[in-house]
């Protein structure tokens, strides 16, 4: 593992909806790894002053629950490019992060999103359900093995995109709630 | 319901606010406008959840209401649950980490509001291409002006974080008390930083105000109306954002109520249910729901209280109650020149309290007499917020009741919509992107946060529809 690369974690979600809190869920596992040269962080949704702390690094990993899509989970590797222009609410995604990190701190650090497949999202309760458990640990793990050999991929699924556009990403994730 | 000679216009969602909101316009058979609604999906279920679970787990758990506020929710519940635990007075050094989480709340809200979402519409226009219309188009063309607003609202996480602990999991305020003082180094890391923000507020405030006079012809009319405002106030009158007691006063400024008490609140405010929206409106029970709604949030703020204790915020609301002859300001778009002036009373706050020894005390938490029910107000960002608990011998919550700022504000938006609708599509067959555009332009001064009042449902572009009165869907339009 190259312990010079400095790289940052940020799952978010809200623990109080059920599997949208499998972001901050991860960020709690990746944290107890202990893994060296990363820092992990966790948040209800991604803000401007995210762009800051992200031009920091090197490598920046954003972890989120899918209400969609495949399992157990998927991973996009992402940029600033064609960034969500529309700025329509008080949080932004994962490339609005990064176009105010590019446009404003000049930094464009290599960054991928993880997609944890999740499956109860319409309800206040705390807890995961066994189905975003099983999909959490493969992805910890998936996380852990390419970290450790310096190598993270994508994982898409067969024949299709997955991270479109911040509009599409949107309307598949309709029926969570954003990180409220 | 729409009667036969009228149509309805659709505009959904509300871009640049939090979650789902759609708006709906009442046209008669001439294109005249009759009714405007704002419809928020309000999403009940936290009450309910909150039912039967340990009074002390709440201030943690309301936190999962909002992630735009979650810090104002803890607050609000842990002041109740001081009522509940007999802590009638909390240690200065409890009561003032509070108030820094607080402030440094605030700081950071109306930060991230005047620089992400209003500033895009007062530097390029309400007609400008929402292309660039946007923080990324104020980015490149205010690069300096951008940096400033990232920067601000992240010297306020970091207070938060400081004072309230971990982003997702901050328990900061217990019942009675605190769980942590300041340390020297964390108070000397932000006393570092703190004159570099006071001068960014100065010039937010300066940019609020130049606009605002720049521009008083076509601002002075947009979306205002008179109205009754609502904040708590201190006990001499002055502005307090974590605690005070209940003032309202109407259009010309008389007090309607005053010095009311917040375990008090439920008999001078009364929540309507109305059939169309599952948001409820509160008003004030003296005067009926007719003429009793008010406004929450800054403007009323500044337009309620008798003075602020912090010197340069008191010389900008002097300046600001001037335009208006020391009468309240009614306007709209006057929501961002308060909204500044409790950005710079925030920063001074701050300032004040991180040089105040008190910070790095260690008695921390009180008790006292032990009771069955508790209410507490603050003044979140956005406006008044209620937090309202039962709790039984077994120390579960037996009922739990909140008004959220963007509720009271229900009722004054819809009326900000319609006085929009009527200045601005009234005779226009057509739906046009500058129309809606307006609207929503009125709807963002109030920086509503649905998410608080709503199950965010995410967000998707504007798409506005006019239908007939059979409900034929007779044009539709959609921002890209």
């Amino acid at each position: 593992m190259d312990t010079e690369l400095k790289t940052l974690f940020i799952g978010y979600g809200n623990p109080g909806r059920l599997d949208d809190g499998l972001g901050p869920a991860m960020a709690e596992a990746v944290e107890k790894l202990a893994l060296p040269g990363v820092v992990v962080d966790s948040d209800y949704q991604l803000t401007v002053e995210d762009a800051a702390e992200v031009a920091k690094y090197d490598l920046v990993v954003f972890a989120d629950a899918a209400i969609s899509g495949p399992e157990p989970f998927w991973v996009k590797r992402i940029s600033a490019t064609g960034a969500h222009l529309s700025f329509s609410s008080h949080s932004v995604d994962p490339r609005g992060v990064l176009g105010l990190a590019k446009e404003l701190f000049k930094a464009e650090p290599e960054c991928y999103i993880f997609g944890i497949r999740g499956y109860e999202f319409n309800e206040f309760g705390e807890g995961l359900s066994s189905g975003a458990q099983a999909n959490l640990a493969e992805a910890v793990e998936y996380l852990k093995e390419c970290l450790h050999n310096n190598n993270l991929k994508e994982i898409r699924p067969e024949g299709g995109e997955i991270y479109r556009s911040a509009e599409q990403h949107e309307e598949d994730n309709k029926c969570k709630t954003e990180n409220t | 319901m729409v009667s036969a000679n009228q149509k309805k216009i659709t505009i959904e969602p509300v871009t640049r606010v939090e979650g789902h909101g759609k708006v709906t316009i009442l046209l008669d058979e001439n294109n005249k406008v009759t009714q405007a609604r704002l419809h928020i999906v309000e999403f009940r279920g936290f009450e309910r959840f909150v039912q039967g679970r340990p009074f002390w787990e709440v201030p943690v758990l309301v936190q999962r209401l909002c992630g735009i506020c979650p810090v104002s929710h803890h607050l609000c519940a842990a002041k109740a649950m001081d009522v509940i635990v007999g802590a009638d007075k909390l240690t200065p050094t409890a009561e003032k980490m509070r108030r820094l989480m607080h402030y440094g709340q605030t700081f950071q809200s109306h930060a991230l509001h005047f620089f992400h979402l209003a500033s895009p519409d007062l530097l390029f226009g309400f007609d400008a291409d929402v292309a660039i219309r946007n923080v990324i188009g104020v980015a490149a063309k205010y690069p300096d002006l951008a940096v400033q607003g990232v920067m601000m609202r992240k010297y306020g996480q970091e207070i938060i974080k400081a004072t309230a602990g971990k982003k997702i999991h901050g328990t900061g305020a217990i019942p009675g008390g605190i769980n942590k003082n300041l340390t020297i180094a964390e108070r000397d890391e932000f006393l570092k930083d703190i004159d570099q923000m006071m001068e960014w507020c100065r010039g937010a405030l300066k940019i609020a105000v130049d606009y605002t006079v720049a521009n008083l012809e076509k601002v002075a009319p947009f979306g205002s109306f008179d109205s009754n405002h609502l904040s708590i106030v201190r006990e001499d009158g002055a502005m307090d954002l974590y605690h005070g007691n209940l003032r309202a006063i109407d259009k010309d400024g008389n007090k309607i109520i005053d010095q009311v008490d917040p375990q008090d609140y439920h008999k001078v405010i009364t929540e309507e249910v109305r059939p169309w929206s599952y948001m409820k409106f509160p008003f004030l029970s003296e005067l009926g729901p007719e003429k009793g709604w008010y406004r929450v949030g800054p403007l009323a703020r500044v337009n309620v209280c008798d003075f602020i204790d912090t010197p340069e915020a008191e010389e900008a609301r002097k300046a600001f109650m001037a335009v208006t002859d020391g009468k309240p300001n009614n306007l709209t778009m006057a929501y961002h020149w308060a909204r500044m002036i409790e950005l710079l009373h925030s920063g001074e706050k701050i300032k004040e309290l991180l040089n105040d020894p008190d910070l790095q005390g260690d008695d921390l938490v009180v008790k006292g007499e032990r009771r069955g029910e508790g209410a507490a107000i603050i003044e979140a960002p956005r406006g008044t917020l209620f937090h309202h608990y039962k709790v039984d011998e077994n120390d579960q919550v037996t009922m739990a009741n909140l008004i959220v700022s963007t509720t009271s504000n229900n009722e004054p938006m819809n009326l900000a919509v319609q006085k929009v609708a009527q200045d601005h599509i009234s005779g226009v067959a057509e739906i046009t992107e500058g129309l809606l555009n307006h609207v929503e332009v009125a709807i963002r001064a109030y920086d509503p946060c649905l998410s608080c009042a709503t199950h965010a449902l995410g967000q998707m572009p504007l798409t506005v529809t006019l239908e007939d009165q059979a409900g034929n869907v007779l044009d539709t339009k959609s921002t890209k």
